[in-house]
C-alpha cells in the first residue's frame, strides 16, 4: 500500500493510465487469435488484392531479368559505327581504310563491315512488279558478319571464299519470311538487281541490331563489279575486350575517319536494348486493375468487420473502459487489430504473388524475380489499407459510453 | 482518516430533465464497507459508475482517492481507474479464451506494467480467492462463484483503494454467492473500501453502513 499512499499525498497528480506499445500489439494479437476463421478470411481480399500486384510486378521483372540475360549471352561488348550526317545534312562517308584501321586497333577482337547496294532491289522473280520490293535491302558484307554478330545461320551457310567469285546470297530472317524461302535445300534463286543469285543461306535474326534481319547479303567483289559499290562501309560491327569497352569506343571515331571523326557515329547496340527492356515492362493493366479492385473489396471487408466487431464487442470495450483503458487506449486497440489484420494479408499476398510469380518464371524457364520495393510495399500498403478500414470502427469504439457499453452484454 | 470517496450535492441528469440521481451527498471513509440497497431505477449503479468514474456528475464535486474528477481529462480519469479503482460486475465480463491468470493480469493492462509482473500479481491475487488450482482454466470450465472469484481476483490484483462491485451475487446461486461475499468482506478487511450493491436484505445485514436509495435520491444512510 506504499504506493497508494505516495500517490495519496499529493493528490493534485493523478498517474496517468498508461498501454505501452508492445502490450498494444500483444493484445491486437490476442484480439485476431481469438477470432482466428474470421480474421482469416477478412485478410483473404488483402492477400488476394496485394498477390495480384506482387505477381505483375514479378512477371514483368522476371521478363525484363531474362531479355537481360538473352542480352548479355549475345555480349555487351559489341559496338556499332556509322557515318553521320553533315552540317548540312548531307550523310558523311565512311573512308575505306576505316576497316583495316578498326582491325588493327588494341583491344579489337574481331569488326564485320556492312555496305549499302542501293542499286539493286530483291525479287523473287523477274515478273514481280518493280515497286514490290517488300522493304528488302541489299548490302554486301564480309564472311565473319554472323559470328561478329552472334548471329546462327537457320539454313546453309554464310558467304565464303566462293560468294566472292559468283553471285551467291544470304538472307536475313526476316528477309526469308518476307521472300517465303524457309530453306535453301535445292536450287533456290533470286532475281537481284537484273541478275539471278543462288540464296546458299538464311541467317537467324540478329537480336543486336534487328535492321540486318531484313537485308539480303551479297560479298563485297561482287558488289564492286555488278553494282559498282564503292568500298565506303555503311556499317561497322566491332567486338571490343569487355573490359576495354568504354576505352574502344572513345577510340573508334578517330581511328574510323582521324580527318572527320565528328561525322562518325558510335553507339553501344546492347545499351539500347537494355535501356528498351526495363522500360518495356510486361506490366499488364488488367491485372494490376484485378489487384486493386480486389484490395478496395478486402479494405470494405476489414472495415465491415471491424464495426461488427465493435458492436460485438461492447462488453470487452466497457470492461476495458473500467479496468482503465481511455478512449484513446480503446480506438489504437481497433485501429492497430485492423492493421494487423491486413498487415497479415499483405504478409500473405506477397507469398500469393511470389509464388504465382515463381510458378510463371518456371513455366516460361525465366529467371525467377521479385523487385525489392516490393517485399517492403506489400506489408506497409497492407498497413495503410488497414488503417484506413480500422479508422471509422475505432472511432465509433472510442465513443462508446463506458456505461451503455458494459450493459450490451 | 482519510476519506476514499465524496459525493457533495450530485446530480446525474439526463436529456429531457430525467434525473438519476438527484442531489446526492455521500462521504466513504477509507477502508469502509458500505451497502447500497433500493429497487431497481433507484440510482444504486448511476451513483457506483460516478464514484468509478466511469461517467461525470452533471453537477455536484466527485473527488474520488482525493482528486477532483470535474476537472480532470478523459486520460486522468482512466488512470484513477488502472490504478485506484477495481469493478465487480454481476455478469463477470471474462475473457472466455484465456486463462484466469490472464484475464486477472489484464485487469492491470492500462497500469503500463510489463506482463511478467502482471502474471505474478495475478498469481497472487487468485491465490488469495482461493483459485490456486485454477490458473491456467478458462472462464467456462469454471463454475459461477469460481468465475465471480476471478474477476473479484481481477479487482483486487493491483491492490486499489476503492472496490465498486455492482450485484455481485446477482447471477449466483446463495451458497457461492454467501461465498463471494464473505470474500469480499475479508479482502475489504485488509484496508480496501468497498462499496457493494446489493438486493438482497441478508447480504446488506452484514455490511456495517447501509445507503438505501430511492428515486435518485439517498432515502437513508445509516450505520447498523
Amino acid at each position: 500500500m506504499t504506493a497508494t499512499t505516495a500517490r495519496l499525498a499529493r493528490p493534485d497528480r493523478i498517474a496517468p493510465a498508461r498501454l505501452p506499445l508492445s502490450q498494444l500489439i500483444s493484445t491486437a494479437l490476442q484480439a485476431l487469435r481469438t477470432r482466428r476463421l474470421r480474421a482469416a478470411l477478412s485478410a483473404l481480399g488483402i492477400a488476394i488484392g496485394i498477390g495480384a500486384m506482387v505477381a505483375v510486378v514479378g512477371i514483368s521483372a522476371s521478363a525484363q531479368a531474362n531479355l537481360i540475360a538473352e542480352i548479355d549471352a549475345l555480349g555487351t561488348n559489341l559496338l556499332r559505327l556509322t557515318p553521320g550526317q553533315t552540317l548540312l545534312g548531307a550523310n558523311e562517308v565512311l573512308p575505306a581504310t576505316s576497316v583495316p584501321m578498326i582491325g588493327h586497333m588494341q583491344n579489337v577482337l574481331s569488326d564485320a563491315a556492312v555496305y549499302q547496294v542501293s542499286s539493286a532491289n530483291v525479287y523473287r522473280n523477274p515478273l514481280v512488279p518493280t515497286a514490290q520490293t517488300g522493304g528488302i535491302g541489299v548490302d554486301a558484307a564480309g564472311e565473319n558478319l554472323p559470328e561478329v554478330m552472334s548471329a546462327t545461320m537457320t539454313s546453309g551457310h554464310f558467304l565464303d571464299s566462293v560468294s566472292d567469285r559468283f553471285p551467291e546470297a544470304v538472307l536475313g530472317a526476316e528477309a526469308a519470311d518476307v521472300l517465303q524461302i524457309g530453306h535453301v535445300g535445292g536450287h533456290v534463286m533470286l532475281y537481284l538487281g537484273n541478275t539471278w543469285f543462288t540464296v546458299v543461306g538464311i541467317m537467324s535474326s540478329a537480336t543486336l541490331d534487328t535492321s540486318l534481319d531484313s537485308t539480303v547479303f551479297i560479298s563485297l567483289p561482287v558488289a564492286e563489279r555488278m553494282f559498282a559499290v564503292q568500298p565506303n562501309p555503311s556499317e561497322i560491327y566491332v567486338r571490343a575486350n569487355q573490359n576495354q569497352v568504354p576505352q574502344v569506343s572513345n577510340l573508334l571515331a578517330a581511328t574510323a575517319d582521324p580527318q572527320q571523326s565528328d561525322g562518325v557515329q558510335v553507339s553501344r547496340p546492347s545499351d539500347a536494348l537494355e535501356a528498351r527492356a526495363a522500360a518495356k515492362g510486361q506490366f499488364t493493366a488488367l491485372l494490376a486493375g484485378l489487384g486493386a479492385v480486389a484490395l478496395l473489396v478486402g479494405t470494405i471487408g476489414i472495415a465491415n468487420i471491424m464495426v461488427i466487431s465493435v458492436l460485438e464487442r461492447r462488453g470487452e470495450i466497457g470492461l476495458r473502459r473500467a479496468l482503465g483503458a481511455t478512449r484513446r487506449h480503446i480506438s489504437t486497440q481497433f485501429l492497430a487489430e485492423s492493421a494487423l489484420l491486413a498487415v497479415l494479408g499483405g504478409v500473405a499476398g506477397l507469398i500469393i504473388g511470389a509464388g504465382a510469380t515463381a510458378i510463371y518464371a518456371q513455366a516460361k524457364h525465366e529467371p525467377f524475380v521479385i523487385p525489392l520495393y516490393a517485399l517492403i510495399t506489400a506489408p506497409a500498403a497492407g498497413l495503410l489499407i488497414g488503417a484506413i478500414a480500422g479508422l471509422y470502427p475505432a472511432i465509433k469504439a472510442a465513443r462508446l459510453s463506458p456505461t451503455e457499453a458494459l450493459r450490451a452484454t | 482518516m482519510s476519506i476514499a470517496l465524496s459525493l457533495e450535492a450530485v446530480s446525474k441528469e439526463y436529456p429531457g430533465e430525467v434525473f438519476a440521481l438527484r442531489d446526492v451527498s455521500v462521504q466513504v471513509t477509507r477502508g469502509e464497507q458500505v451497502a447500497v440497497v433500493g429497487p431497481s431505477g433507484s440510482g444504486k449503479t448511476t451513483m457506483l459508475t460516478v464514484m468509478g468514474t466511469l461517467e461525470r456528475a452533471t453537477r455536484g464535486e466527485v473527488r474520488v482517492a482525493g482528486h477532483d474528477v470535474a476537472g480532470a481529462s478523459d486520460a486522468e480519469l482512466a488512470g484513477l481507474r488502472a490504478h485506484q479503482v477495481g469493478f465487480v460486475f454481476q455478469e463477470f465480463h471474462l475473457h472466455d479464451a484465456v486463462a484466469a491468470l490472464d484475464n486477472v493480469a489484464l485487469g492491470m493492462l492500462y497500469t503500463g506494467r510489463p506482463l511478467s509482473q502482471r502474471r505474478e500479481a495475478a498469481r497472487a491475487a487468485l491465490e488469495r480467492v482461493g483459485l490456486r488450482h485454477r490458473l491456467m482454466h478458462r472462464p467456462p470450465m469454471m463454475s459461477g462463484g469460481e468465475r465471480q472469484r476471478v474477476a473479484i481476483a481481477r479487482a483486487i490484483a493491483k491492490r486499489p483503494l476503492i472496490v465498486l462491485a455492482d450485484e455481485p451475487t446477482g447471477n449466483l446461486d446463495s451458497k457461492s454467492g454467501g461465498e463471494v461475499i464473505d470474500l469480499l468482506h475479508e479482502l475489504a478487511s485488509d484496508g480496501a473500501t468497498l462499496v457493494l450493491i446489493t438486493h438482497e436484505e441478508t447480504i446488506a445485514a452484514g455490511f456495517a453502513r447501509r445507503i438505501q436509495m430511492r428515486d435518485g435520491e439517498i432515502a437513508f444512510d445509516e450505520a447498523q
